[in-house]
């Protein structure tokens, strides 16, 4: 079984990229679970989400406490949130970031774990001239970890929004996957 | 359950034999329930008196004031093509109809004198 | 064709409702429910669901306004949770007393004070004796498929109550996962629409909901009864119909490794699913222990109950609730333990409350009530505590 953890704040879209990536494994035939940190979301707090993915059935439904990747969608959590809590040995952290990979790597104090990052922001102003930046992690997820496919996760974007709209997305997706910088 | 209208079953029914749910499927049974036996006092309407405004009528909690089409002419010789009467099946005596009459037309008589 | 979709069990609510093409849909919104009729409204809307979407303004309003328009003959929804329940509550009664087959989900959620917008079961436990059929459920996947057989089962002849489909507020509520939708043909195959019930029709008039005087009531209340006993027998067939259609069965009660099992768990909703996995681990470690995931709780499938527990030396029930005041346990110990002993089935019984207030269930948690279970049968001694699972001193 593979544990996400999603880190972002309200309106980055944490909850969606959650949803989407279990879509895209639920699409290849997988089993797959996405669910948000229950409470009261306020745009610009702190979220958290998860995804579970696996072959076999799911049954746990408990927060995940030992991620095997986490995602930041947003640097400044680095110093606010405890995001590698719990993150596994080898596990990885794909980030939001202008910064080179070895720089973000002094800062999480961590040589155990693989790094990749993308500038999401960047890519998301650029595109969708908003700094929603979901989709774009979603491009670096899977060409780091390949959980899933490029494919599956583009097929996901596109049942998930509205034509326009997904169409957009998968260009942030297409785009993320290139530009990502990832550091086995 | 296809009974006639106004069937009333017998106070020994089971439960077996009651429609669900507490329905009547019997529609104006409630008519074969004679509120009149409740009565004390009953209006007895002075015909001479009475003016046919028909407030008695729309007061009548229990609707048993009936409007008849039927004429009628005053010892003084007016004339009214309706009359207000009772009726004593459902009346129950309540006395509503002789406090609401304009003209005090209706007085409220002993059942047992 | 089955179309293979990621939802979660707020959106599976949704479709199966959408898909039994109900006429009428009264509610009111209340966390964590709202999505369910956010996401009709938007059937509606786009004219997937031809139904008539009553805004009211209250839960008490929204189960009257139910209750009338299942009266005159429609096929109803609502949909709830915690404090809207509660606000309900006097119209559950009736809805039951009437005998209208309504169908209404309940997103689970804890009672306030303090103000909590997280799951747990007090909701549910307090609306056991309003003479509803309850079924709490353990995925998106069976919330969807227990709406479908919830009209079926309320609707029936022999049956004619209304029915909760329960599951965790948030913890299922909002969890996507994949959740096969069939076909909207064959689901209304399955359930037709036939008004078996009686209904206000001026052509045919009748009275509903009259005075019941003592020399009345009590057969009314009698028939309701029957009618609840009945429901298991029938709650059980329209399973079985259901598994042979849709390929899905689920059975009244779920048996989880219990075969072999020297002691077992009893849990419902999303715990059952996380006891699963917990179980599994128990069972690597050689604890050989099982689960019995209750999934009708109202009528109470007794022999079910009695049948996979009787064999095991000590069994520990998780309850979503506290029964304050109660002389034992929780309010689904207080179940197990009336059906073991009226079954003459002699094991060595505990109570176990956790996830209240939405307080997360850990894999770890189970496993701790594992021990224990194991603990006491290993001792071999009644307990009489009850246990609060991680609750700070
Ligand atoms: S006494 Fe009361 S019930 Fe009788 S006729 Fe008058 S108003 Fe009606
Ligand atoms: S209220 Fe008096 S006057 Fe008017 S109709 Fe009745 S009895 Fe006659």
């Amino acid at each position: 079984m593979i544990e996400i953890r999603w880190h972002g704040r309200g309106g980055q879209g944490a909850v969606t990229a959650s949803q989407v990536t279990a879509e895209a494994a639920i699409i290849e035939g997988k089993y797959a679970q996405a669910f948000p940190e229950f409470g009261a979301e306020r745009r610009g707090a702190p979220v958290k989400a998860y995804t579970r993915i696996d072959e076999k059935p799911i049954y746990i439904r408990s927060p995940i406490v030992e991620p095997d990747i986490v995602v930041i969608l947003d640097p400044s959590l680095l110093v606010s949130e405890p995001v590698l809590d719990g993150l596994k040995k080898n596990g990885w952290v794909i980030i939001n970031s202008k910064k080179p990979v070895d720089e973000i790597r002094k800062t999480l104090g961590r040589s155990d774990v693989k790094i990749a990052r993308v500038d999401a922001d960047t890519i998301a102003l650029q595109i969708l001239k908003v700094p929603i930046v979901n989709t774009a992690m979603l491009g670096v997820l899977v060409k780091a970890t390949q959980i899933v496919s490029l494919d599956s996760i583009i097929d996901a974007v596109s049942r998930r929004f509205s034509e326009r709209i997904a169409k957009l997305n998968i260009e942030v997706v297409k785009k993320a996957y290139e530009e990502a910088e990832v550091s086995g | 359950m296809a009974k006639s209208s106004r069937y009333v079953p017998p106070p020994s029914t089971g439960w077996r034999k009651l429609p669900i749910g507490a329905v009547i499927p019997w529609p104006g049974n409630s008519e074969e329930y004679k509120t009149g036996s409740w009565r004390t006092l009953r209006p007895v309407i002075d015909q001479e008196r009475c003016i046919r405004c028909a407030i008695c009528w729309m007061y009548c909690p229990d609707a048993a004031i009936i409007e008849l089409k039927q004429e009628y002419t005053t010892k003084a010789g007016r004339k009214y093509d309706k009359t207000y009467v009772v009726n004593y099946d459902y009346c129950k005596g309540c006395g509503i109809c002789a406090n609401e009459c304009p003209v005090k037309a209706i007085k409220m008589e002993p059942e047992v004198k | 064709m089955v179309k293979r979709t990621s939802l979660s069990s707020n959106y599976a609510v949704a479709y199966a409702v959408k898909m039994a093409d109900v006429d009428v849909i009264a509610a009111y919104p209340i966390t964590p429910q709202t999505h369910i009729v956010e996401k009709l409204s938007e059937f509606i809307a786009n004219g997937e669901l031809d139904a008539e979407m009553i805004h009211v303004e209250s839960e008490h309003s929204a189960m009257s306004a139910t209750i009338g328009a299942s009266a005159a003959g429609a096929r109803v929804f609502t949909a709830t949770a915690s404090q809207g329940l509660e606000l309900m509550h006097e119209i559950l009664h009736i809805a039951s007393g009437m005998r209208l087959p309504i169908v209404m989900a309940v997103a689970s959620r804890a009672l306030s004070p303090p103000i909590n917008i997280w799951s747990d079961y007090s909701d549910i436990m307090n609306a056991r004796d309003t003479g509803w059929i309850i079924y709490i459920v353990s995925s998106a996947q069976e919330a969807f498929d227990t709406i479908i057989q919830a009209y079926k089962l309320a609707e029936n002849k022999e049956v004619l109550l209304p029915v909760m489909v329960a599951f965790d507020g948030f913890v299922l509520s909002h969890t996507f996962e994949a959740v096969d939708l069939p076909e909207e043909e064959e689901v209304r195959r399955f359930i037709p629409k036939q008004v078996t019930w009686y209904t206000l029709d001026p052509e045919n008039p009748m009275t509903l909901g009259p005075l019941g005087p003592p020399e009345w009531y009590y057969e009314f209340k009698y028939q309701q009864v029957v009618a609840l006993n009945k429901a298991l027998e029938i709650a059980k067939q329209v399973d079985d119909e259901y598994g042979k259609v849709f390929g899905r069965k689920y059975g009244l009660v779920e048996p989880y490794r219990l075969d072999d099992a020297e002691i077992a768990i009893v849990a419902y909703g999303a715990l059952a699913s996380t006891a699963k996995a917990a179980v599994d681990e128990a069972r690597k470690n050689g604890v050989k222990v099982g689960l019995l995931r209750l999934r009708l709780f109202r009528p109470s499938p007794v022999e079910e109950i009695a049948k996979y527990l009787e064999n095991v030396k000590a069994v520990g029930v998780m309850d979503r609730a506290i029964s304050f005041g109660a002389p034992y346990g929780g309010p689904v110990f207080a179940d197990i333990m009336e059906a073991l002993y009226m079954k003459g089935v002699d094991t060595l019984l505990s109570s176990f409350i956790l996830g209240i207030g939405g307080r997360p269930m850990y894999l770890h948690d189970v496993l701790t009530v594992i021990n224990k279970v194991k603990e006491i049968a290993e001792s071999g001694r009644r307990t009489i505590e009850t246990y609060y699972i991680g609750v700070r001193e």
